[in-house]
């Protein structure tokens, strides 16, 4: 991916440098917010106690897992369609971020799932189909990085996005088909029947932190990537004008 | 444009009999996989019941996998693939014509060798029927997700590792429901549901897959 | 009389811009030949014409018309000879033929004269693993007389070739232009075709500072 090709890297950076304070700030006041609300003011659950408060971590970072694949998928949509570079970028930047979600609410599942159930693990549907979409975040990231040619991986890795988009909601059907039939109804639901208000605002706290702090590392990442790239131009520029290979650092 | 397809599924039907490598390692992974499962778990005949369809459907699934990375290898590296993307006749048909061509040559000899791993688990001659129904609705549909996995990681540094960790996470709708197809006959239910889906599947597989598979195609002769 | 070619192209591989700027021009029974170092696009220029590569800038046009706009129809006029020779070795030379002429169109007449005029009619059963480096490359070549194709891009077509063949290979290249066929070809060697066309892909290098405009 040559620079001049990026619709204009100069404008991004300007415009990121401006974004990232308030998005910094935003997110550390909006996760803030959530969790002293979800920590000390929201009622503890009168079946499941004070272990009702790994939800307010649990359910945002479940959401996110969805909502970072959708934005992967949108993004290669746009870079395999208009071939829009910056869309590449993001794609990119995006995988282990979501990644990183989807083992949060793996790992805060079954945490949360010790005290409810007796072990750490239970095949329950919803587990499952998030196992598996971490799996396909997996299979992104690698896809990504297993090229000598960079531009080879991020195109590769759009192809595979989209199967995989497609994919998720059959995934997740057949794993609740496959659910239902094998364990019929013993485990007990993780979200309640209703929501309290005084729960459910922490909640929103929490996703809406969650969203701002995946804004901010997106703004962060693609930058560092525009950096890698111009300087992977610079090092083949000073390749092929100095005789011998010149140290690129100056 | 058919006959082009046709020509291109009986040339890699005949490279394959010609190489006779491809439809017996294959089997003979299947097989092999297959007997170990007692081996490992013990011989208590209602213990091996239980777990035959699954072990059946996860050692076919792994079979078909174990043959996936040559799908296009061998035509990428002697400048083939780049003919064929140049081909009037469009990508995605010809992709469809390989992957009919590893069907025949893999996902057809297991699901012949399946009745034998059958017997050795004391699977009741009820439950024939559906596995072999179920294998031939489901299995067609692991070679055309597994074209779209083999094409993305043509050139790839370390393409065949690679291509089950991208390709296992979409095969797990064709288990569940391969395995469940089974399981309902044992049980004296209907397996008919869970056929119904499998052939779902294999209609959404058969014009998507072969877009998706010819599109990495394309990026890898780029 | 209809012109194929290109204006103002920019190709980059990996993230290196190989050529800028460059246009050309086939008129019908034309022949462009390519010259310029190792490393200088050839290659590339060759499978940006075949439509393999996308230009990063500029477009081809035939007759006027952006092939862009109609990849299928620019691929059924068109026959590429790469590095690779696309043959296998398990198959006979007969049998290789055979599938690209159905592969590619519905040449399956023309694979005994084909063959003929590759002097390979006294080879077509043997299994192609038996060919030597230079039979190889001749069976390539046989596939651009099989099926009809307005459009013949060569990549070092003579790699591995002997006299005798390169005087048959320029024999087909006579007979394709005098029936109004067009060929681009990028070669090392001295290949005798009248009229040619040259194109020094040296004067297309991009600026060294090339991708580093100021932010």
């Amino acid at each position: 991916m040559p620079l001049h090709r990026f619709a204009n890297p100069g404008r991004f950076m300007r415009l990121a440098d401006r974004l990232l304070p308030w998005t910094g700030g935003l997110a550390v006041l909006a996760i803030g917010i959530g969790l002293v609300l979800g920590l000390f003011v929201a009622p503890p659950d009168y079946q499941q106690g004070e272990s009702v408060r790994i939800m307010y971590v649990h359910v945002p970072a479940a959401w996110m897992a969805l909502f970072v694949y959708t934005c992967i998928a949108v993004a290669s949509a746009v870079s395999l369609i208009w071939r829009h570079p910056l869309a590449d970028l993001a794609a990119k930047a995006s995988s282990p971020v979501g990644a990183a979600f989807t083992f949060l609410a793996l790992v805060t599942g079954s945490l949360w799932g010790k005290p409810m159930w007796g072990t750490w693990w239970v095949w329950d549907a919803r587990l499952t189909s998030v196992l598996v979409l971490f799996f396909l975040y997996l299979g992104h990231m690698a896809l990504m990085t297993a090229f000598e040619d960079p531009a080879r991986g991020r195109k590769a890795a759009a192809v595979l996005a989209l199967v995989g988009f497609v994919n998720v909601p059959i995934i997740k059907f057949s794993v609740d088909w496959w659910n239902t039939l094998h364990q019929p109804s013993s485990v007990l639901r993780l979200d309640g029947p209703s929501i309290h208000p005084d729960m459910l605002w922490p909640l929103l706290a929490m996703a809406v932190g969650f969203k701002l702090y995946y804004v901010l590392l997106l703004l962060i990442r693609i930058k560092s990537e525009l950096i890698e790239a111009r300087l992977r131009a610079l090092g083949r520029a000073a390749m092929t004008s100095a005789p011998a290979p010149a140290p690129v650092a100056q | 444009m058919v006959g082009a397809a046709l020509s291109l599924a009986g040339r890699d039907l005949r490279l394959a009999l010609r190489q006779r490598s491809d439809a017996g390692t294959v089997v003979l992974f299947f097989v092999l996989v297959a007997s170990l499962f007692p081996l490992a778990i013990g011989p208590a005949p209602n213990v091996l019941l239980r777990i035959a369809p699954g072990v059946i459907w996860v050692t076919a699934l792994l079979a078909v996998l174990l043959s996936l990375e040559r799908l296009f290898l061998a035509d990428f590296e002697d400048g083939s693939l780049e003919l064929l993307t140049l081909a009037p006749t469009p990508l995605s048909l010809l992709v469809l014509a390989k992957c009919l061509a590893h069907w025949l040559t893999t996902g057809l000899p297991v699901i012949l060798a399946a009745p034998v791993i059958a017997v050795l688990y004391g699977l009741e001659a009820d439950a024939f029927a559906p596995l072999i129904g179920a294998m031939l609705l489901g299995s067609p549909s692991l070679s055309l997700i597994g074209a779209i996995g083999a094409a993305l990681t043509l050139g790839a540094r370390r393409g065949g590792v690679l291509v089950p960790l991208l390709v296992l996470p979409l095969y797990v709708p064709v288990l569940i429901f391969g395995v469940l197809a089974v399981d309902a006959a044992l049980a004296g239910l209907p397996a008919r549901p869970h056929l119904l889906l499998l052939g779902a599947l294999l209609l959404a597989a058969l014009p998507l897959a072969p877009i998706a598979a010819a599109a990495a195609l394309r990026q890898a002769v780029e | 009389m209809t012109l194929f070619e290109g204006r103002d192209l920019d190709c980059v591989r990996g993230e290196r811009q190989v050529f800028a700027g460059l246009s050309f021009a086939v008129p019908s029974g034309g022949a462009l030949v390519l010259h310029g170092p190792n490393g200088s696009g050839k290659s590339s220029l060759l499978r940006l014409m075949a439509g393999l590569l996308k230009p990063s800038r500029g477009h081809l046009a035939w007759d006027g018309r952006a092939v862009a706009d109609d990849p299928d129809a620019h691929r059924a006029r068109l026959q590429y000879l790469g590095h690779l020779d696309a043959v296998k070795s398990v198959l006979s030379v007969a049998e290789n033929l055979d599938f690209w002429a159905s592969a590619q169109g519905d040449g399956a007449a023309g694979v005994a004269a084909a063959l003929e005029r590759t002097g390979l009619a006294g080879l077509a059963e043997v299994p192609a693993r038996m060919l030597s480096a230079g039979q190889r490359r001749r069976l390539a070549l046989a596939r651009l007389f099989v099926n009809r194709a307005d459009l013949w891009l060569l990549d070092e077509p003579t790699v591995g070739l002997d006299e005798d063949s390169i005087g048959r290979l320029q024999a087909g290249l006579a007979d394709h232009r005098r029936a109004g066929g067009r060929v681009v070809v990028a070669t090392h060697t001295a290949l005798d075709l009248p009229k040619a066309e040259r194109l020094d892909l040296s004067a297309y290098q991009p600026p060294e500072d090339a991708g580093l405009e100021p932010w």
